[in-house]
């Protein structure tokens, strides 16, 4: 369905094949060119996931959706790991759960995550995955970075201090928009999303106005101007659709 | 034009004639090291004393690639006598030509270092220091494109694929992946459009190999490209050097458009049906560039954030076709395998580790420079017979090998072997080559945080682990040098180490907790003592007990 | 911008165009070789950054509509890797390395003192703009550790006080 893996990238899978495994100890059947990670939820296997979202390329970047495969020593990202014939998938292990939790935590210390002023407080998706890993407190030391508000666009806001760095945003403007408003800049620590030449978002000529950005985004960096916290909720049931609608062939530029 | 063996030799013969035609040949070291203290100038003070004695054809004067011992530039080898004269000024110019032929110039002497040079083994840098790295010809008179002549006209691709696996090279970029296996790899996808790429990157900070190579004998590297192409089936080279080579680039390039002009590039290489043409691509400063699928996409005109892997470059790479990537060195190996045989490269070095190994040695060492020796040379043999031991009377501590992804290997060790799978069983790589010797001075915590500052700014920042992670071990390992830290501070230092290594998404992540664990490992006792006593035992660290 | 290309060089060089538009030519000129074509994103910014000293806003606007890449992901380029800036350089450059050797060597003690004395960290300038300061990853050459570069000059075996008084010299 995404293009990434699933599209030139991956032409060595077939859709035409089909295979059986097992995730933790179920037996799965599957198509070649199906993650692990579809797989399990089609079974109703929840893994974990922040990068992920259906209808966008994947990145495997966040890890938090790691999980075993009996006999291989590293662990692999189920959102880009296609299973093959007779694998042992483990997704709740005590290692790959104490490992999802510190990267969560880890991820609590990088911006400034204050829930309880949050726009997004009781509809974010990190907030539920700290309640799904059961993250009750953080062990490393918060990093207290200094981040503005950019709130001059006429309808939306962006709050770095709430940012993730999934970059579901940046997908979303390029491979369905295709605006590409989005992008990142800098690297590593001090990355950070930009719209245009780094310029305040509601200078940024190539924004449509759309507002896909705000719907993907998980958590509450990117809001709609003028809504309460309870109307904050993210509408995603046009992405599945719009991917498949226009079946973009060309490659996407947010590889 | 397309060449054939007869002018090959032709070539050959000519350069090897005018070399035997002069008495006395002075060597001018070139490379950047050298360069940087002024060779450029005393070489062509030599060049225009020789003119003015109206000798030109009695003694000659050329630049030549690096010499091995960079620390004792501008550095000038006489090839008749075989010595060395260091420090060389303009003002020593005309002693030095005066002395042609009677006795040398004893203030400007190297001392007479035998063990530098005989304990090495030179294959890869068999020429470096030799030969002019700017002509083709002096490249040609040493059996230069030999091997590739052999490989398009008397070898069947199938053949060249069994003489590099049969060698066992292993690839000198860091991992040690079989070269063999993974030409293989590439040789059989089935793609009209496959590429080759040199990782000519080095970012290892304190590494110089492969600009060296680069710099001291450009064509042995693009003949072992050529080589690969023919193998693997591939029309389309390229060379990814990082930007901050300049010399390194320049000379590339002369040396592409030289084997261009001759056709040993381009179309119907040999009179075969065989073609292949190698483009530069320039980096521009991101250590994370050395990873093969970040490499990719700096090539394709974006930021080097690698991707998972599977799919790996020999299917799925550059532009979505099959891609060869490998080391300069790598490369840089492969005419003498092809020109002498997999055997005879398999005969050297140790049951896992074939051939040679390129190491730059530097940090506390008397002789600091591009070495090349046979794998398996113990580590005490490379530090105090070849590097000549530790200066000022101090205390040897530890080698540093891998660079950011690789440790510290402490005294116990010195007897080891050096080959990848001793160095990987001290918890270190061999990386690509650079080997950093610590004396008693060096404070253990404080090279952790140094390397842990350089994969922390050197993150492209994708996954989480490696982005916040490295952060916040550099934040406790400052805590601890600063002498504020706790000992549970030394147990969450541990923890995150264990959770970097694990989850992140590259090579980098993954292999940026080594330095921390190696020295953790080894050097307890200076965590502990910074900890605990406030003091670090090297006397490096100002920490909180010394400032107040 | 075809058009552009079919006129000769040397004409239009020999007309006095301001300095500007020369600049500009050699950067069109890169873009050109690799026939517009979105991948030359990075060598182009290379030319940028040579004959300009920094990337300028405009141009970078200019490279984005002629490669049609994007403008975030010009920018992201441009900030991803370091051998770009963004800012105009000082009227002088100082570039000590801290590869591991001249770390080793004692490169951490002269960055230490350029800030205490001259008051400017890495990737900044004097306030009079006459100094910036830049740190290299090894610039190969580790035998003459520590190593810098000033104003395109590499200097091997630094000490504080030679690259204080090496800067001292310029203001
Ligand atoms: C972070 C990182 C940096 C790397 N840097 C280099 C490099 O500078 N040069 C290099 O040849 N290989 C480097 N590598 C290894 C390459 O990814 C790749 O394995 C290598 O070029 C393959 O060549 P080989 O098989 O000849 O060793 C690096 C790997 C990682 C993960
Ligand atoms: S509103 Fe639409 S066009 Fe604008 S940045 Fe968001 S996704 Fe892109
Ligand atoms: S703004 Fe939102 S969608 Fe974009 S990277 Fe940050 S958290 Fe992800
Ligand atoms: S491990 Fe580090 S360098 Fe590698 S992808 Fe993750 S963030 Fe980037
Ligand atoms: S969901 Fe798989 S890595 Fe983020
Ligand atoms: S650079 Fe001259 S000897 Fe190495
Ligand atoms: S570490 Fe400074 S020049 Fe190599």
């Amino acid at each position: 369905m995404s293009h990434h893996p699933k599209g030139k990238l991956r032409t060595d899978l077939n859709p035409s094949r089909l295979l059986t495994f097992k995730i933790d100890d179920r037996d799965v059947s599957a198509r070649e060119d199906e993650s692990i990670l579809e797989v399990a939820r089609q079974n109703g296997i929840a893994i974990p996931t922040l990068c992920h979202l259906d209808g966008l390329s994947e990145r495997g970047a966040c890890r938090l959706c790691i999980v075993e495969v009996r006999g291989v020593a590293k662990l692999l990202p189920s959102c880009v790991t296609f299973p093959r014939q007779d694998m042992e998938v483990i997704t709740n292990s005590e290692r790959v759960v104490n490992y999802r939790k510190k990267i969560l935590e880890l991820l609590f210390t990088e911006r400034n995550h204050v829930c309880s002023v949050c726009v997004s407080n009781g509809h974010c998706e990190l907030q539920n995955l700290s309640v799904e890993l059961g993250v009750t407190h953080v062990r490393y030391n918060y990093l207290y970075p200094e981040h503005a508000v950019d709130a001059s666009h006429s309808r939306f806001s962006v709050d770095h201090n709430r940012c993730v760095l999934c970059l579901r945003c940046v997908r979303v403007c390029d491979e369905i928009e295709g605006a590409h408003t989005w992008d990142i800049m800098g690297r590593g620590i001090t990355s950070k999303v930009i719209t245009d030449l780094n310029q305040p978002w509601g200078t940024a000529e190539t924004c449509t106005g759309c507002g896909k950005c705000v719907q993907v985004c998980p958590t509450g960096a990117l809001s709609e101007k003028g809504k309460s916290v309870a109307e904050m909720i993210k509408r995603r049931q046009f992405l599945p659709y719009l991917q498949m609608m226009r079946g973009r062939q060309e490659e996407s530029w947010q590889k | 034009m397309t060449l054939n063996i007869e002018d090959l030799h032709q070539i050959a013969k000519i350069e090897q004639d005018t070399q035997q035609g002069f008495q006395h040949r002075i060597n001018v070291c070139v490379a950047a090291g050298c360069l940087s203290c002024g060779s450029g100038v005393v070489k062509d003070a030599l060049a225009r004393e020789v003119g003015k004695r109206g000798l030109d054809n009695w003694c000659q004067v050329k630049g030549v690639g690096c010499l091995g011992l960079c620390t004792a530039g501008p550095l000038i080898a006489l090839e008749v006598g075989g010595r060395f004269y260091q420090g060389v000024k303009v003002a020593d110019v005309a002693d030095i030509v005066e002395a042609l032929g009677a006795s040398p110039v004893d203030r400007l002497l190297y001392p007479d270092d035998s063990a530098f040079f005989q304990r090495q083994l030179r294959i890869v840098t068999e020429n470096c220091g030799r030969i002019d790295p700017e002509r083709i010809e002096e490249y040609i008179a040493e059996s230069g494109y030999e091997g590739l002549y052999l490989a398009l006209t008397q070898m069947t691709r199938q053949e060249v694929l069994g003489q590099v696996t049969e060698s066992g090279l292993r690839g000198r970029g860091g991992a040690g992946f079989p070269t063999g296996l993974k030409w293989t790899t590439v040789a059989k996808t089935v793609d009209s459009t496959k590429f080759v790429i040199c990782n000519a990157d080095e970012g290892d900070p304190g590494a110089f190999m492969d600009r060296s190579v680069l710099e001291s004998d450009p064509h042995r590297v693009i003949e072992g490209m050529a080589v690969a192409g023919y193998a693997t089936g591939a029309s389309q080279g390229f060379i990814y050097v990082r930007a901050e080579y300049p010399l390194a680039v320049k000379r590339v390039r002369m040396a592409l458009s030289q084997a261009e002009r001759m056709g040993i590039l381009g179309n119907n290489i040999f009179n075969t049906n065989f073609s292949f043409n190698i483009k530069v691509r320039l980096g521009a400063g991101a250590f994370v560039c050395g990873e093969e699928t970040a490499l990719i996409a700096s090539i394709e005109g974006r930021m080097g954030r690698p991707r998972p892997r599977p799919p790996f470059p020999a299917e799925y790479g550059l532009w979505e076709h099959p891609t060869l990537i490998n080391n300069v060195e790598t490369f840089a190996n492969i005419p003498p395998i092809i020109r002498h045989g997999g055997k005879w490269f398999a005969g050297i070095g140790t049951e896992k580790s074939k051939g040679t190994k390129v190491f730059a040695l530097a940090g506390k060492i008397v002789n600091t420079g591009l070495i090349e020796v046979p794998m398996g040379m113990p580590l005490r043999e490379i530090v105090y017979e070849i590097g000549g031991g530790i200066p000022e009377g101090k205390r040897f501590k530890a080698v540093q090998t891998g660079g950011p992804s690789g440790g510290c290997i402490p005294q116990q060790f010195l007897d080891m072997p050096v080959d990848y799978d001793s160095l990987m069983q001290v918890g270190s790589i061999m990386g690509s080559g650079g080997m950093i010797v610590m004396d008693e001075s060096s404070c253990m915590v404080d090279v952790a945080k140094f390397f842990m500052e350089f994969c922390m700014s050197e993150s492209c920042g994708k996954c989480a682990p490696c982005r916040v992670g490295t952060r916040q071990i550099y934040d406790i390992l400052c805590k601890i040098t600063a002498g504020g830290a706790t000992t549970e501070d030394l147990a969450t230092l541990e923890d995150l180490c264990d959770l970097v290594k694990h989850t992140s998404l590259c090579g980098l992540g993954q292999s940026a907790p080594n330095p921390v664990l190696t020295t953790l490992n080894y050097f307890r006792d200076e965590y502990l003592a910074h900890i605990h006593d406030k003091k670090c035992l090297a006397g490096a660290c100002k920490t909180a007990k010394e400032v107040s | 911008m075809k058009e552009e290309s079919a006129t000769p060089e040397r004409k239009s060089a020999s007309a006095k165009q301001p300095p500007e538009d020369h600049r500009l030519r050699m950067v069109n000129r890169t873009m050109q070789l690799y026939r517009n074509q979105s991948h030359a994103l990075i060598e182009t910014l290379h030319a940028v950054q040579e004959s300009f000293g920094y990337l300028e806003e405009g141009v970078l606007k200019h490279v984005a509509g002629t490669l049609r890449v994007p403008l975030s992901r010009v920018y992201a380029v441009a900030t991803f890797y370091h051998s770009f800036t963004l800012k105009p350089p000082g009227e002088h450059t100082c570039v000590i390395c801290m590869g591991t050797a001249c770390y080793i060597g004692g490169s951490g003690a002269i960055l230490g003192d350029i800030k205490e004395k001259v008051g400017i960290g890495s990737g900044e300038t004097t306030p009079d703009g006459k100094v910036s300061l830049l740190v290299a990853r090894c610039l190969g050459s580790c035998g003459l550790a520590p190593a810098g570069v000033f104003d395109g000059e590499v200097a091997g075996k630094l000490s504080p006080d030679n690259v204080i008084d090496k800067i001292g010299r310029w203001r």
